[in-house]
């Protein structure tokens, strides 16, 4: 066991932890966290996406001795006093999700490309977002969605014109 | 009460914001996986390496003596208790299958069958352990490639004596819907065109992003189940049936599910192993799989081979349309496996007018996970075929793809129409969304910039594809599937409750993961009740909550649930007509019910529905003979299918010199009835274009000679990403149903049904002049290159249907009988 040090979604936390559990098993067996989820178990899906002082990273790809004395943020610290971070708002608007089970890593990423490019085109949001899969939309309206946070202009869900 | 006249805007149609999407953005979430309950265990299985193999000895004490690990269970362990799984479609009477436990006694049939289960404190535990269990086998011969293991090669289950499982038929000569398809073929042999082709459906994996998981509390007197499931109401009914407790001690809840795409559609070995334990120990357990072990044991779908012989006139009139269908069911039957290539039975002939038509279809067994339903069922594979052989009329006619359509569709005034495959279409208009997409499209432009290139001969040609579809959605009507030998019905439940404080509750038997039910019903209930929508709870999920549903599956929720919904909905009225007539102290005759409010005909008179809720809650002051509520109940089954349709464009660019495909440009125009929420209906149609999509161009479960399957994680399971697809151009056209009161047709499956085929169709149209008639899907650039290259320098001859360009079903023609087949798939892959 190996004692950790950690700051996530503003509060400080002390554990003991095995040297081999993951940053996403910490997260959601010991803190419950469980707005974080699993995905697959290759590093592939992104549904595990957090922000690790400041930057996204795959939680599943990350062990929890690795974060001592860091900050972690996850889909649950996102919004504050009932106000939705500008990303989690354009989700809902733009329709960019369906099951759900995928939208925390993919809103966690989404505003990591943000952050590296506060005004990218539909090509670097496609590009940026290519670690995070998503069965359910075809990402077009995460698209939208990304383009609306950052302020761009978004094509269409469908195309509205009387037939 | 004030009277408003102001009417409120009606709810259907508008673009509401889910009302789902609150906790799915912010976390707070409930997935099967984050339940923790005081005391429990964990499951991990030991899956079998070999895709067929005896057991011959498993010892478990290695196991069981490692830290926190509660007991190891064997299939001999539970052999009493564990039952067979069900199949609820036996469609032949004498259908063939073996018993189908949940945990392998005494032989594995496919590669991750389940033979033994650990069950520790901790996850993380029970897999260590599961390491240590460890299990002799004797290797038996698997049965693999579809093609030799319908001709008995090698047996899939010995004890069966044939890896067939059944042998279904439709003909339309003999149910009278038409003519005979032979004697079509003969005609079209002597002075017409006769085209055959082999299509290869391959394996898919449906992919949702929750892998499976399921929670069983057996603490109280009735056992509580939790599974990321599309059907906890076939899940309750199976644990009764398998498992032999009685029904009314089991409650499922499917909580938050993340996704489906039919592939939890099933009663799993992995449920009814959690629920067996669970009752056996006493205490609370739980499994959640691994993505591999997802991808390995959960149900694929697909999956055939297609031969198809299609007899048209000259001028390209079709006259007879026959498919024979070899269709994988992998090592088991599943909850619908059989029926799969069923449902397609009725599409092959989509839109179009045949006068002739036969359906063949051998169910095989091999060593490879089972096959059931993915997202369209039997009818992705029908449209497929279809629309690649309307296609291949075309070029033989030597006329544009959406002409030789429209030579062969029904025509809107021709609604409704009778089908050869004797479905009677309720309505539809196909000119109409094929004008829209062609203009949407840019159709002419993007032909010339097509023969621009070719005239130039561009490295980068320019394909253009075309699909049409129609699908039998919102199954079903209980008397067809009775007709069919499905075990079930095909109704569906809803209820309203009106509180007291005049919220509204819905209950719904279908069982959303993903669609937005919570936000559409109530869009229909705030209409039909006059109520606000922020007002309408939907309820969902829970077999003790909802406690009769069929669930969701086979774009029926809307249709059917919804249609159930409205007439519950309508019977609140009814009961409130009286208890209004009462209060106002007029004839009930004089009642008129409008938005949310029962008033006195000929008086500015009037109670709002809530107002009317609220009284009878007190029941205070009730007529005599009235019962003090206004809940009700509808169990609504379905009189017809409804019909949605659409017409898909494609423009695919093709690297000649390297293989390397690139989409350019996609636009669907889809007929889907009454649209309730255009912004939901949208989604649905963008995500089943890239499911469409991935099958034309990445997805393939592919096999190892020994029956491994290689494509078992996500590196090697192409599920397209972000930077792999493109924004879509999606619009409608909207012919309403007449099958159902709201007038809608379901929408969960049109992009994937209509989008493979007119990328195929596309990829080939941009290779057609190099002589390439087919390439198997999916459409790599190593596929595409070899397709191109492989006739650098052969004659051609732009004659698709002699020689080495096509196979050729008639018995006397043995001549170059597999070699077109193969000369367009070069890569050597039995798959």
């Amino acid at each position: 066991m190996t004692k950790i040090t950690v700051t996530v979604d503003g509060a400080s936390y002390t554990d003991d932890v095995e040297p081999r559990m993951l940053l996403v098993h910490y997260l959601r067996e010991r803190l419950g966290k469980t707005g974080t989820v699993v995905g697959c178990d290759t590093s592939n899906c992104g549904a595990c996406t957090v922000h690790l002082d400041g930057h996204s990273v795959k939680s599943c790809n990350v062990l929890a001795v690795q974060v001592d004395g860091g900050e972690v943020t996850t889909i649950e610290g996102l919004a504050h006093d009932g106000e939705l971070h500008p990303m989690q708002s354009a989700f809902h608007e733009c329709h960019a999700l369906q099951c759900g089970f995928c939208t925390p890593g993919m809103i966690m990423q989404a505003i990591d490309v943000l952050n590296d490019n506060p005004k990218p085109t539909e090509k670097q949001i496609r590009e940026g977002l290519e670690g995070n899969l998503c069965r359910c939309t075809g990402y077009h309206n995460i698209v939208r969605a990304v383009q609306t946070a950052s302020g761009q202009e978004s094509l269409p869900a469908a195309i509205e014109e009387s037939a | 009460m004030t009277v408003t006249e102001e009417a409120a805007a009606p709810q259907i149609g508008q673009e509401r914001r889910r009302k789902e999407d609150q906790r799915l953005i912010t976390g707070r979430t409930r997935w099967t996986d984050n339940i923790v309950l005081n005391g429990m265990l964990h499951l991990a299985m030991v899956r079998s390496p070999y895709a067929h193999a005896r057991i011959t000895n498993i010892e478990t004490a290695e196991a069981k003596a490692m830290p926190n690990v509660v007991t190891v269970l064997t299939g001999a362990d539970v052999a009493e208790e564990q039952g067979s799984l069900p199949n609820a479609w036996p469609i032949t009477e004498d259908q063939k299958a073996p018993p189908h436990p949940s945990i392998a006694v005494d032989r594995v049939a496919f590669a991750g069958e389940i033979v033994a289960v650990v069950v520790a404190r901790t996850a993380a535990e029970a897999r260590d352990a599961a390491d240590l269990v460890d299990v002799d086998y004797e290797e038996l011969p698997p049965a693999l490639d579809l093609k030799e293991a319908a001709e008995d090669k090698t047996l899939a289950h010995p004890d069966l004596g044939t890896n067939k499982s059944a042998f279904w038929q439709f003909d339309s000569a003999d149910a009278g819907t038409g003519g005979s398809v032979d004697e079509a073929i003969e005609a079209a042999r002597r002075d017409g065109i006769l085209i055959e082709r082999e299509y290869r459906q391959q394996r898919l994996i449906p992919a949702f992003m929750e892998p499976r998981s399921v929670v069983c509390d057996p603490t109280g007197e009735q056992l509580t189940v939790w599974s990321a499931t599309q059907v906890p109401h076939f899940v309750r009914f199976f644990i009764a049936v398998v498992l032999g407790v009685p029904e009314s001690k089991v409650r499922v809840i499917a909580p938050d599910v993340g996704g489906g795409f039919g592939g939890k559609l099933q009663f799993t070995p992995e449920e009814a192993i959690t629920v067996v334990v669970a009752r056996r120990l006493g205490k609370p357990c739980k499994y959640t799989e691994t993505r591999s072990e997802s991808l390995m044991s959960g149900h694929h779908g697909r999956d055939q081979w297609q031969r198809l012989t299609l007899a048209a006139t000259k001028d390209g009139t079709v006259t007879g349309l026959k498919v024979d269908l070899l269709a994988d069911m992998g090592a088991y039957l599943g909850l619908v496996t059989s029926g799969i290539p069923i449902l397609g039975a009725f599409m092959f002939n989509g839109i179009y007018k045949f006068p002739a038509y036969q359906f063949n279809c051998t169910n095989v067994f091999t060593n490879k996970t089972w096959t059931d339903a993915y997202r369209g069922a039997g009818r992705p594979e029908a449209t497929y075929a279809i629309e690649r052989m309307m296609t291949e009329l075309a070029a033989e006619v030597g006329v544009d793809p959406l002409e030789i359509r429209e030579r062969n569709w029904i025509k809107h005034e021709e609604f409704p129409f009778s089908t050869v495959a004797g479905l009677e279409y309720d309505t539809g208009n196909y000119e109409a969304a094929t004008e829209k997409a062609k203009r949407l499209f840019g159709y002419d432009e993007l032909r010339a910039e097509q023969q621009r290139r070719r005239d130039a001969k561009d490295p980068v040609q320019l394909g253009i594809g075309v699909s049409t579809f129609t699908e039998m959605c919102g199954l079903a009507p209980s008397r067809v599937l009775g007709s069919l030998r499905y075990a079930a019905g095909g109704w569906e439940h809803a209820s309203v409750r009106m509180l007291a404080t005049g919220k509204v509750e819905v209950v719904t038997g279908a069982s959303a993961h993903g669609q937005g039910h919570e936000t559409a019903f109530s869009q229909i209930v705030a209409d039909r009740l006059g109520v606000p929508f922020e007002d309408v709870e939907v309820l969902h999920g829970d077999t003790q909550i909802a406690h009769k549903g069929l669930d969701t599956y086979g774009s029926r929720s809307l249709t059917v649930g919804g249609e159930a919904l409205v007439k519950a909905a309508d019977k609140v009225v009814e009961k409130a007509k009286p208890i209004a007539a009462h209060l106002l102290e007029a004839s009930v005759d004089d009642i008129e019910f409008r938005q949310g409010r029962f008033g006195v005909r000929g008086t500015d008179k009037g109670l709002g529905i809530a107002e009317i809720a609220l009284a009878t809650f007190a029941a205070h002051d009730f007529p005599e003979g009235v019962e003090p509520t206004l809940d009700s109940d509808a169990t609504y089954d379905p009189v017809n299918f409804s019909f949605p349709h659409g017409t898909h464009l494609c423009a695919m660019e093709i690297d000649t010199e390297t293989g390397g495909v690139t989409m350019r440009k996609y636009v669907c125009v889809d007929d889907v009835g009454t649209v309730i929420n255009p912004l939901i209906v949208a989604g649905q149609v963008h995500g089943g274009l890239v499911q469409g999509i991935a099958q034309a161009l990445w997805e393939e479960a592919v096999y190892d000679d020994s029956g491994t399957l290689v494509s078992a994680s996500f590196v090697d399971y192409l599920v397209p990403t972000a930077a792999d697809t493109i924004s879509y151009g999606v619009s409608h056209t909207t012919t309403p149903s007449i099958t159902n009161t709201l007038g809608t047709k379901g929408v969960g499956e049109a992009g994937t049904i209509a989008s493979t085929p007119a990328v195929v169709n596309a990829v080939v149209d941009a290779l057609r002049p190099f002589g390439v008639i087919d390439v198997r899907m999916p459409c790599t650039p190593e596929r595409i290159y070899k397709a191109i290259h492989a006739r650098d320098g052969a004659d051609t001859g732009g004659a698709p249907t002699v020689g080495a360009a096509g196979p050729h079903f008639d018995e006397a023609d043995t001549a170059d009988r597999t070699a077109g087949n193969d000369s367009t798939d070069q890569n050597g892959s039995s798959l």
